[in-house]
């Protein structure tokens, strides 16, 4: 397929490849831009005044951005657990079994993915506000997390499910035939050979669980910040250099998440070529 | 269990597969009733919830009387101006974000596919980048850019433009909103655009056809799916974006998103918050439906 490759020539060629440079450029100057002012000694945040480490050292000593940032971080491990358990058995099921209400399932699955952020916050704080009445939950730490375990649930499954696909189920026939148990089998063959997509789903599901604002923001209760919704408040009220030095430490730990999932889909591709 | 399976294995009379495929349809609901069940609880109740909190009255302290159903909030829906004013624009600044994002990705899309492979996953890994970046952080940075004596108007000054206003635009709001969901665009058409065979392009120039003809002819229709994929995935979530418009937008430049949060966290009008949700999900969905209907699937 692709070894015929229509090479574009001449003025059409550069044209595109001006414009390609210009869409990475588009994508990174922005972001680039941050870093460097999140070094500015200007009170003006789009302003230069000479390298200073002061917002940062302000991120150190601000109580409530440290705050916010070990909710996020807890919260963030808590729901990715879960819905990795959760998606990996549903993308099983979904992928190997046929069951009574499969196709119900199914759907299910693909809505929160497709439903606009603003409607399922809108669902879910109609529905914790009956709910933390009738059961006693403090809203907080438990409807945060409880939320987004229930929009990512739908992203592992999908990572899952695009892995075992591609897999041969032949495998764990073998196993069993040299009489492994089902579970001996699931061990030592399944599991491995879907682990990369397990681990992209998970990677997902903290990337989702650490940028979502919306969602966290109409559950949450009085006093209770994850570090976007701590940040989306401050920008709300004025942006300031120590929005900055947040952004670049959220900007990081999107990066270092992106670098494992390059790290995790080398495997991934490195596993199928075999 | 097992013993049951190995006994089919060997022996597969017509009550031992009958069996064992009973055997399998409750281990396969056994493993999807976790998710199935928190999806029910956590997802399908909480839908219920909206529908019924649509068709209810907000009372004079600001809380909702659940009991004497009526149509009224969806009724204001016609009947309001601001509604009206707010619908309209937020459709169209999320068509133009979707217009725009498919005329920067397409040429760009289709130039990554005629590199070599190593290049072109490169490439694709640095779109990929962006793509997982925090939104938010995405969206701050427009913030910064286009801010008072930011780095843009100090650019514009320099050149001798004047001073513009940039932020709290609609033009800043379709600004931030194409750049944080071009990638949506750029991935699906990418993968429809690699997946046609190059050599009928060169068909196509062999049979005397321009390169115009052959783009509306041959590439066009061949990389449909991913136009309408692309645009669906940029276009449903600029129709709902609520964190782009807040934090680039002004208070002239109000989209349906904000105007829904609005009705929740500070005008505490429930019951016209939910049908003014219940109608973007429904558009949503309409949307997707008609996309899936039409046979496209590759998402």
């Amino acid at each position: 397929m692709s070894g015929t490759v229509a090479e574009p020539k001449g003025a059409t060629k550069r044209t595109l490849q001006g414009l390609s440079g210009l869409v990475y450029f588009f994508f990174y100057a922005p972001i680039i831009l941050l870093v460097i002012f999140s070094f500015s000694d200007n009170r003006n945040v789009g302003v230069w005044g000479g390298f200073t480490l002061d917002w940062y050292r302000e991120f150190g000593e601000s109580s409530g951005t440290q705050d916010a940032l070990w909710n996020s971080v807890q919260i963030g491990l808590v729901s990715t657990a879960v819905s990795v358990v959760l998606g990996t058995l549903a993308a099983l099921a979904l992928e190997r079994f046929t069951f009574r209400g499969k196709q119900v399932f199914d759907a299910l699955l693909y809505l929160p993915i497709i439903i606009p952020d603003v409607t399922m916050a809108v669902m879910l704080l109609l529905f914790f506000a009956q709910i933390a009445e009738w059961f006693g939950i403090t809203k907080g730490f438990a409807t945060i997390t409880l939320s987004h375990i229930a929009f990512s649930i739908s992203f592992v499954s999908i990572v899952v499910r695009a892995r075992l696909a591609g897999m041969d189920d032949k495998l764990e026939e073998a196993a069993m035939d040299l009489y492994a148990t089902r579970w001996m089998a699931f061990r030592h063959v399944t599991l491995p050979l879907i682990m990369p997509g397990i681990l992209g789903g998970a990677l997902l599901a903290m990337t989702l669980s650490l940028d979502d604002v919306v969602i966290t923001q109409f559950v949450t209760g009085p006093g209770w910040n994850t570090l976007p919704v701590f940040v989306f408040g401050l920008i709300r009220r004025g942006v300031t250099p120590l929005i900055n030095a947040v952004s670049v430490v959220m900007l990081v730990a999107s990066m270092g998440l992106v670098a494992l999932s390059l790290i995790t889909d080398r495997a991934r591709s490195s596993d199928s070529a075999t | 269990m097992t013993t049951l399976d190995h006994v089919v294995g060997e022996v597969a009379t017509p009550e031992f597969e009958h069996a064992n495929e009973q055997l399998k349809r409750r281990r396969g609901f056994l493993m999807a009733l976790p998710a199935y069940a928190y999806l029910v609880v956590f997802f399908a109740l909480p839908l219920v919830f909206v529908v019924i909190y649509s068709f209810a009255t907000r009372n004079r302290f600001g809380g909702t009387d659940l009991a004497g159903w009526n149509l009224d909030s969806y009724q204001r829906l016609f009947t309001d101006d601001l509604v009206g004013t707010i619908l309209a624009r937020s459709l169209w600044l999320a068509l133009l974000t979707t217009v725009i994002c498919l005329v920067i990705a397409y040429p760009f899309a289709y130039y990554m596919s005629t590199r070599p492979e190593s290049v072109r996953n490169l490439m694709l890994v640095f779109v990929m980048i962006p793509f997982w970046t925090n939104f938010l952080v995405r969206n701050y940075a427009w913030r910064v850019i286009l801010g008072t004596d930011g780095p843009l108007s100090q650019t514009t000054e320099f050149l001798g433009l004047g001073p513009q206003k940039y932020l709290f635009t609609s033009t800043a709001i379709v600004l931030g909103m194409v750049y944080g969901f071009l990638p949506f665009m750029v991935l699906p058409l990418y993968a429809a655009i690699e997946r046609i065979d190059h050599g009928l392009l060169e068909a196509a120039r062999d049979l005397y056809g321009t390169g115009v003809q052959s783009f509306r002819h041959v590439l066009l229709p061949l990389s449909m799916p991913g136009v309408i994929a692309g645009s669906i995935l940029v276009f449903v979530p600029s129709l709902g974006a609520y964190v782009t418009p807040e934090i680039l937008g002004g208070a002239k430049t109000k989209l349906l998103g904000s105007h829904i949060v609005t009705q929740f966290l500070e005008a505490r009008n429930w019951p016209f918050g939910a049908a003014l949700s219940f109608v973007l999900m429904a558009v949503m969905l309409a949307t997707t439906i008609i996309y899936f209907r039409k046979g496209g699937r590759t998402l």
